[in-house]
Parts: structure tokens; sequence; C-alpha cells
């Protein structure tokens, strides 16, 4: 009766309803682990994690290594620097070499779009995508839906709000699928030149101010890089934060404000949204290691939900 | 060896050849129904009607019944990669890929390594033609120097040294009075100017047409008016120096509609359309597969469906591959580092007749006819089957079927966007310029020495 797992997890088109709950329930017994002295379950002992990061990455690498390491993985963390990477060798070939130690899973993030799906054509172990340019980041999508679940019981009905600078988002992409497939309608908003044509096609609505943000329960905010300012994605961050900035005061009680982080403080949030009641920014972090054993153990153990993990 | 005015290729025997009992399809002759083709010395001698003509004294007689006989396909666009990049391809296997697939006769694009911006390099190109060419080969120099839009190359002297015409191709001539003076000179120069459309403006960094599939997949877009306000800039400059353009590898319905409108004014324009234009759409790019990264890219099934039509109608007059090589290495990486380009020499013909003319969108003699469209834009014989002309046709097999890709490729190259599809239509014999360029081994046992 339980759906079998994908091989790989590449896309949140890889899973549909069913499989994301059952990842989510699994996350709330590795929650539950989080709780306990020690936190560590054996599920992995002897299989190998390897972490291939060709992006900076401060959360997502450091929650997948202590979700690998607490579901007891020997964890190889290979970065671009100071890597055979860095003397030009291809991706192909890094993946073939670290295949060849025989790894459950690699994980990896990569500024381009499709990495991890190449990958996952050149290796026996489970391929789990951590963000493949501005294309997907499932696990992202993931612990956002588990954030929002355990607030709000459940996105059926839920109206999210994704605010900010939507093309060059990989977050954005997941979380819009994501959120769909558990019942949420979607709405995105941005300046028209950072809103990609044709969006309209992954089932949300878009548009360019924030007249209706009232109607939201959920304001996601995106981060908003600098670097679109020079490219003339908008004129000036002054007046990117003048139209979408969300401060406290935006916001109406009982709404729910998220963001993937790192925040530009005072650019697209201000600095009492971020420290508001409301901002569930900090449970996301912490959402993300259980999110991400749940990831790693049902694409690699994938044992009835009832067993015991302990 | 010279072929015709501007055609270059290895001499080869000319052959002694009875094709007995094909079924001969030549629309520009009215020709269709099953024929003896009789070939001495590399001509056409005598079409009879099927089964009463004798094989020629040492000649070979080929029994082709159920076969169809056209006109050899003419390829106006392809990059043999030579000189620099033989690593891709080069003038003698692109050439043997080019016979492979039914065609007589190619015209090669001049972004090579170093760019065909010179007569010394032409004549280079021009000699390999001459010593290790298949088919005959015509060769276009660039516009301007390096391509680059900046300077004129002296397209006069290239011309004297055998350039059929000119192009930036891969890119565009961004300027438009860089263009414009291209335009005024090619009334001394002469010469077929031909345009890669390209608004760099709007195309960016682009790598796959703009919709809801690059929205999708988080991949910056090239919109269709990247193209088509191009084709509409282009053919007004034409029209106001009375020039002769050609607009390369149309992709998109609004470029139809731009080529429409600077023909009806009297624009002497023209264009081509490639079969991966016309059987594929942007859908494809979701598997980023990086065979389905070229420029133009794919686009949208309107897109697809306009240039069909336009192509029925002659609006788009012929069919060019774009055959673009590229090595293993090169497109084995994520997409958006993927060069632009697919290889299509191998498969144009079975592409076009299995995803357009078995489910009936486009008629099976205006895709023969448009084969072979090109050769006129550039002044260049038409191939016919029609006593007393040169021997230039092939032999196609409608019923056989074959995995793309499944035996390997002809080219050096293996990027081909076809890569995997059952096609059906296979070229079994090439004759061009009177010697045979391609014959299968399957056909070399069915064949008896008379």
């Amino acid at each position: 009766m339980t759906t079998a797992m994908p091989r790989h997890l590449i896309s949140i088109d890889d899973l549909d309803r069913s499989r994301i709950e059952r990842i989510l329930d699994r996350a709330e017994s590795f929650a539950e682990v989080q709780g306990r002295e020690i936190k560590k379950v054996p599920a992995l002992r002897g299989r190998t994690v390897v972490n291939l990061f060709y992006e900076s990455s401060t959360r997502t690498s450091s929650s997948f290594e202590l979700a690998a390491k607490r579901l007891s993985a020997d964890v190889v963390n290979v970065r671009s620097i100071g890597s055979a990477v860095d003397k030009g060798e291809s991706l192909k070939d890094t993946v073939q070499t670290l295949s060849a130690y025989d790894p459950a899973a690699i994980v990896i993030r990569s500024p381009e779009v499709g990495a991890a799906q190449l990958v996952a054509g050149w290796t026996e172990a489970a391929v789990i995508n951590a963000g493949d340019g501005k294309h997907e980041h499932p696990t992202q999508a993931l612990l956002d839906v588990f954030t929002l679940r355990r607030k709000l019981g459940s996105l059926e009905q839920a109206n999210i709000w994704i605010v900010g600078d939507v093309m060059h988002s990989r977050v954005a992409r997941s979380d819009i699928l994501a959120f769909k497939r558990m019942g949420a309608s979607v709405t995105v908003c941005g300046p028209p030149t950072l809103i990609p044509r044709g969006i309209e096609a992954l089932g949300c609505e878009a548009t360019a101010t924030l007249a209706r943000l009232h109607e939201a329960d959920v304001v996601y905010v995106l981060r908003m890089q600098q670097e679109r300012m020079r490219e003339s994605f908008v004129p000036s961050l002054r007046e990117y934060s003048e139209r979408y900035q969300i401060s406290a005061a935006q916001l109406r009680p009982g709404q729910l404000l998220m963001h993937p982080g790192p925040v530009n403080r005072g650019v697209e949030l201000s600095a009492d949204a971020i420290d508001s009641p409301v901002a569930l920014i900090g449970a996301q972090v912490k959402a993300g290691v259980a999110v991400r054993m749940a990831v790693l153990y049902e694409l690699l153990v994938g044992a009835p939900l009832l067993a015991a993990v302990a | 060896m010279v072929h015709a005015d501007r055609l270059y290729g290895a001499a080869a025997e000319p052959c002694e050849l009875l094709i007995r009992g094909a079924h001969v399809l030549d629309p520009r002759a009215g020709l269709d129904e099953p024929r003896d083709i009789l070939i001495r010395g590399g001509r056409i001698a005598e079409l009879g009607v099927a089964g009463t003509l004798s094989a020629p004294d040492g000649g070979e007689l080929l029994d082709a019944t159920g076969k169809h006989a056209f006109p050899g396909f003419v390829d106006p666009h392809v990059h043999l990669r030579s000189p620099g990049q033989e690593y891709k391809e080069d003038i003698e296997s692109g050439t043997a890929a080019a016979a492979a697939g039914g065609f007589c006769a190619v015209i090669a694009m001049p972004n090579t390594d170093p760019i065909v911006d010179d007569a010394a390099v032409l004549r280079s190109v021009v000699d390999a033609a001459c010593r290790h060419a298949h088919v005959p080969v015509g060769f276009l120099a660039a516009i301007t120097r390096r391509s680059e839009g900046q300077e004129l190359t002296e397209m006069a002297e290239l011309r004297d040294a055998g350039a059929l015409g000119f192009t930036d191709d891969g890119r565009p001539v961004v300027s438009a009075g860089m263009l414009r003076k291209a335009l005024q000179y090619q009334r001394l120069a002469g010469g077929v100017l031909a345009l890669h459309e390209e608004d760099p403006g709007l195309s960016g960094g682009g790598v796959m047409h703009e919709g809801p599939v690059s929205a999708r997949l988080g991949l910056a877009g090239i919109p269709s008016l990247s193209e088509s306000t191009m084709v509409a800039r282009d053919a007004a400059l034409a029209r106001y120096e009375q020039a002769r353009v050609h607009f390369q590898h149309l992709s998109a319905q609004e470029s139809v509609a731009a080529l429409e409108q600077a023909k009806q004014a009297g624009a002497r324009v023209s264009a081509e359309v490639c079969p991966h234009h016309l059987t594929l759409t942007d859908d494809l790019v979701r598997t980023l597969d990086s065979r389905f990264k070229m420029n133009p890219p794919l686009r949208a099934e309107s897109d697809r469906r306009a240039l069909v039509a336009a192509l029925r109608s002659g609006l788009i007059d012929c069919v060019a591959t774009d055959h673009a090589p590229h090595a293993r290495h090169e497109k084995e990486v994520p997409f958006e580092q993927a060069p632009m380009g697919t290889t299509g020499l191998e498969t144009a013909f079975a592409a076009l007749f299995t995803e357009l003319v078995m489910p009936g969108e486009l008629e099976l003699e205006v895709v023969v006819e448009r084969m072979s469209g090109g050769a006129a834009l550039y002044a260049l014989p038409t191939p016919r089957i029609a006593p007393e002309e040169p021997a230039n046709l092939c032999l196609v097999d409608l019923g056989a079927r074959f995995e793309v890709g499944a035996k390997g490729y002809v080219s050096r190259s293996e990027n081909c966007c076809f890569h995997g599809r059952t096609l059906h239509g296979r070229v079994v014999l090439t004759v061009a310029a009177g010697a045979v360029a391609f014959r299968t081994p399957m056909l070399a046992q069915a064949g008896a020495l008379a």
C-alpha cells in the first residue's frame, strides 16, 4: 500500500502528494529524534553520502551533512574550490571518480540547470538535487511545506504569495509546484522584469503589486540579489525596497512570513518583520535537518513508515 | 575539381549504372512514376518505362523496385568545421554524412577557426574540398572580418576566389549601418548575403525559446521577437538597397509574417527552415538533453505549424539542416554550458518524411522539391532527373525503418536531436555530380553486375 519512492530526487515533479506526505511524516519522526540527547539513528550505518557542492551554501550543505551524520552515514564533502574541479575536471569525471567509492547517495548543488539530472545518468548512487541553477531546489520546498503543515495543519485552500525575484529563484519554482500539489493556491508578485514570461503555466497567478497582499495566508519572500540591479532588472535597491519590502506593518494578523535565507535585512524584509512572531524563518532552518534526513531515509532505506526509527 | 560555378569536390569516377524500376518523383519535371534510369558517364542517358532498359556495357544494374528516386538534395547550410575544429567534423566526414543523407551538394558556413574572411583561407578550404569532398561543396565567406560586425571583408576578391555568397552565420550583423554597407557593396561583389537573424539585446544570454517551458526550467529565454524584428529590419534594408538577402534557419511564426510582408512588398528575399524546427518543439527541452539546444531554438507548436505552412506554400523556399556537429565532451555538460547546434545531414529527409509526410501534414512532393530548393537561391544548378542532366539523385527506401544513432553516425559527431527516434525513409544510394557518393552495404549485395 505504500507508494515506492523515486530512485532520485531531482524535481518536485518526481513526487506526488502521497509521497510528499510520506516524506513529511517521516520528517516528523526524525524531528522527534532531534529533541533527544543523542540525536542519532543507525539507519545508514556503513553507507556513504557524498555532498558535492559547486556553489557556496551554508544552510543547505550543513543541514545535508548533519542529516547524513545523524543517520550514521559516512559523509564526504567535496567543494569545487580546492578540489579537482578547480583544476578543470569535468562534472562527469568528478562524478565517476566519486562513484568509484560506491556512495549510496550523491547530494549535488550546482549553478547549472539540469546538473543533478545529468549526474543521475552517470552514477549508481541515488542523486538528490540540492539546487541546480535557477531550476529547482526540491528539499527546500519540502522543508517549507513541512514548516507550513506544522503551523496550519494542512496547506489545502491556503493562499500563498511568493514575493520578489521569481525569475532567478529555484526556490520559487520548487515551492510553486509543491504548494500547488499540497492543495494551496499560489500568487507570485514582483517587478515585471523579474517575473518570467509564461510563469502562469506552473499553475500560479502573477501580479506586479502588493495591493492584494492582505489576501495571502502566507507571505513567502525571496532574496533580492545585488547583481540584479547591475543587470537593470530593477533601477535601484531603494526603489525595489520601497515597492516590495515586507515590513511588520504590512502584515495583517494571522498571516505567516517565510524566507529561504539568507536574508538581506532592510531590502526584501524589514528588521521588524524578520523579528516578528509570525516569521517562520528560524523554523524553516530547523526543519532542514529533519526533512533532509527523511529524504535520505526514504530514498535509501524506504521501509514501511510504521517501523521504528530508533 | 570544379563541378559547377563555385562548387568544389574530389574527382570521382563517373558512374555507369542502370537503376531499374525505381519510382521516380521529380516534382519540377512533373515525374511521378516507375522508371528505369540509365546513367552513362555520370549523366542521365535515358529514362525508360520500368523494365525496358538494359545496363550499360561494363556497368552495374541495380534493382530499385519498391524504392523511390528523388533529385539529389542540396543543403544550403552546413558546418563542416574545417579549418580549426576537425575534432567535430571535417570536409571529408561532413560530406560523407551529406552523401549518406541523400545530399548531392552542400554549402558550408565560414564560422571556422580561423573564420573564412579572406581569400587565403577560402582557397585552403576550396583546395581541401577538391581533394576530400564526397559531394560538391560551395563556400560562403564572412560578411565582416572575423564576423565581428565592424569592417567588411574583401568581398569582391572573395567572390573571385570562389565564394558563393556571404554570411556571418552564428552571429547577426548587429549594426544596421554595417549591413547596409554590405548590401551596397553586393552590387560590386555579387553573391547572396545570408543572414542569421537575432537581436542580441533581446536574446541576451538566452539558451532556449522564451515561453512557459523556459519559465518552468529557469532557463534564460530567447524571445521570437529577437529573430522577427531583425527579419523585418533587414528586409527593409534589402528593399531600400535593392539587394538580395537570404534569411537563414527561420524559427518563429512572427518571422514568417515578416517574411511574407517583405515578399509582398517586393523585397528580393528568400528563406530556409530546418527539419528540427519543422518537427520538434521546445517541450523537448524539459528533458534538459543538450541535443535539443540549438540557435535559433526549438519553439512552440504554433511556430512549428506556421513554418510547415510557409514551407508548403513556398513562402519559405527551401529546407536547410544547419548541420552543426559538436564533440561528445562539449555536449555532455549541463544544458546552459553546452554549445548550440544539432547535426542533421543524415536524418533530414527521414525526419521530414516520418514526422510530416506520414501523418499527412505535408505532401511528399513538397518535401522532395524543398530539399533541393536551396540550389537555385545560390544560382547553382537544380538537380533534375531528366535526360542529358548530370546525375544528381538519391534512392530512398520509404518502407525502411531505422533507429537514429543505433549504428553510430557517418558524421564525426553524434549530437543529433533525432537520436534514438525510429524514422522511416532510408537513403540507400546517392549519386552526386555523376559519381556514386554513398550506397548502403545492403544495396551493394542486391546489385548485380550486368
